[in-house]
């Protein structure tokens, strides 16, 4: 269970996050909606800790991390793993090496275990053989995510963490690529958080939504509940209405 | 008048704290040198791409630095009926100030520029957050090897830019000018004392250390995108070459 607790933050004295308050079941997948700029991808930063709150707490498993320090951190980095917006593929490695990346840094596994591994993440995403010796800059947005998630999830983690998965994406790729949200969801049953402005895309995927608006959580349920929800800035968004988004 | 007396000094705190900044990060990345664990091979890649790939602008620099130090050199000496010594003239000139300044600006524009654009760019693609949240970390991954291949790299280098910019004066000198063999290395052997050697050497790795790491820190904490990646790499190059020639002063004042 990830439990956020009345977390605040400012920058330049701009108050980004106002008291976010949020949990997170163990097991499920929480998504948190809003417009851009709304601040999700500064949420998502605070709980696998690149940035640090000016208040507030994030429990795992009832465990502070901002209090984590040392090996204790890295024992919590290692829980989780994060697809970022752009893929963050290191763009000097191979596809190969990028998903091997994680294994050869943080185990003792022989090279042909690690290899093996790897071609069964690039197969699990539908990626061929043949795109083991590409590097980032040869891939399509949709390769390049595809990719990134072999290597989030080549870290077997329990908590998984993605940050606008879809943005940028074809319809098509876009549905792949929830399927594969969903389908490694189903394989590992971790515990994740997607942040995405994509309705109603994204309600696919989600077992719980909740939406951020100026700093604050406005609504949180079920997606269903999300959908009828009787707040008129959750529909405007929903609905993707010009005054709203403009507002 | 209050206005720029401001500006002037927000921007002496903002100076100060830049390089307080700077010593911060240059002592955690030379720290992690120690800290397991050890990744040797980054280290090696690091000298091919500062070292090795600066090898053909060294070349070319130190062959004409040294092609147009005997130049000059030999229609003065000539003045007073000593050409006989333009090989320790030549020597000198490359070896105390010419080699290590030289080298420390050629690979700054050239090294220390890519060294800022590669981390800039891993800055705003999340590259380094990516390291960040795998447990590795970048300062470890990323700064070390390259601060550790500035060091290694920039005197091999200098001693690079030495040897060609005297076979470069010896070029102009002796073949196309005259002067005999024989003196331009027996003057240059007379002259040059260990002194001048460890002073350039000591020079070379200063100013190697302190090229990567500006061009490091610039890159490690660019912000603003593409935009900001371009202004990161151009700070880098002007204070590094600055910092170079700031450098060399106080060391020479030291050596002298």
């Amino acid at each position: 269970m990830i439990k956020i607790i009345n977390l605040v933050k400012s920058f330049n004295g701009q108050k980004v996050l106002d008291g976010i308050n949020l949990e997170m079941p163990t097991g499920q997948i929480t998504v948190v909606i809003g417009k851009s700029g709304v601040g999700k991808s500064v949420l998502l930063k605070h709980i696998i800790g690149l940035l640090k709150p000016d208040s507030g707490q994030i429990l795992v498993d009832g465990q502070d991390i901002a209090l984590l320090k040392g090996q204790a951190l890295r024992d919590f980095k290692r829980r989780f793993a994060v697809l970022f917006q752009g893929g963050a593929l290191f763009d000097s490695l191979s596809v190969f090496e990028n998903i091997a990346f994680p294994l050869r840094e943080k185990t003792r596994l022989p090279e042909a275990e690690i290899a093996q591994r790897v071609r069964e993440r690039l197969a699990q995403m539908n990626l061929t053989a043949e795109v083991e010796t590409k590097f980032p800059d040869e891939l399509s947005g949709g390769m390049k995510k595809r990719v990134a998630l072999a290597r989030a999830m080549i870290q077997e983690p329990e908590i998984m963490f993605y940050d606008e998965p879809v943005t940028g994406l074809d319809p098509p790729m876009t549905n792949t690529v929830f399927h594969l949200i969903s389908k490694t969801h189903q394989e590992s049953g971790y515990t994740a958080l997607v942040v995405s402005h994509d309705i109603p895309d994204v309600f696919q995927v989600a077992h719980q939504v909740a939406m951020l608006h100026k700093g604050r959580i406005i609504a949180a349920g079920a997606p269903e509940e999300i959908q009828n929800h009787p707040d008129p800035v959750v529909q405007s968004f929903i609905r993707g209405e010009v005054d709203f988004l403009e507002g | 008048m209050a206005n720029p007396l401001r500006q002037l000094g927000r921007k002496s705190v903002d100076m100060v704290q830049e390089a307080g900044g700077m010593m911060i990060f240059l002592l955690e990345g030379l720290a992690l040198a120690f800290v397991p664990p050890f990744r040797p091979r980054r280290v090696l890649e690091e000298i091919h791409k500062i070292g090795v790939r600066s090898t053909l602008i060294i070349l070319l620099t130190a062959a004409f630095t040294g092609m147009v130090l005997a130049l000059q050199g030999y229609y003065t000496l000539r003045k007073y009926g000593s050409e006989g010594a333009l090989g320790s003239a030549v020597a000198l000139s490359l070896i105390r100030e010419m080699g290590p300044v030289l080298t420390g600006i050629m690979v700054s524009a050239r090294a220390g520029s890519a060294v800022t654009a590669e981390i800039g760019i891993m800055r705003i693609t999340e590259q380094l957050d990516a390291l960040d949240t795998m447990a590795v970390n970048p300062i470890q991954y990323v700064v070390m090897p390259k601060l550790l291949a500035g060091v290694i790299a920039v005197p091999l280098l200098t001693a690079i830019f030495d040897v060609v910019g005297i076979l470069g004066g010896y070029l102009v000198g002796v073949i196309l000018l005259g002067v005999s063999s024989g003196s331009y290395f027996s003057g240059m052997v007379q002259s040059v004392v260990p002194l001048d050697i460890n002073g350039g050497i000591v020079k070379s790795l200063v100013f190697g250390l302190t090229i990567i790491l500006v061009a490091c820190y610039k890159g490690y904490f660019t912000e603003h995108g593409a935009e900001g990646v371009s202004k990161a790499t151009n700070q880098t190059v002007v204070l590094s070459a600055v910092l170079v020639l700031a450098w060399d002063y106080v060391l020479t004042s030291f050596f002298m």
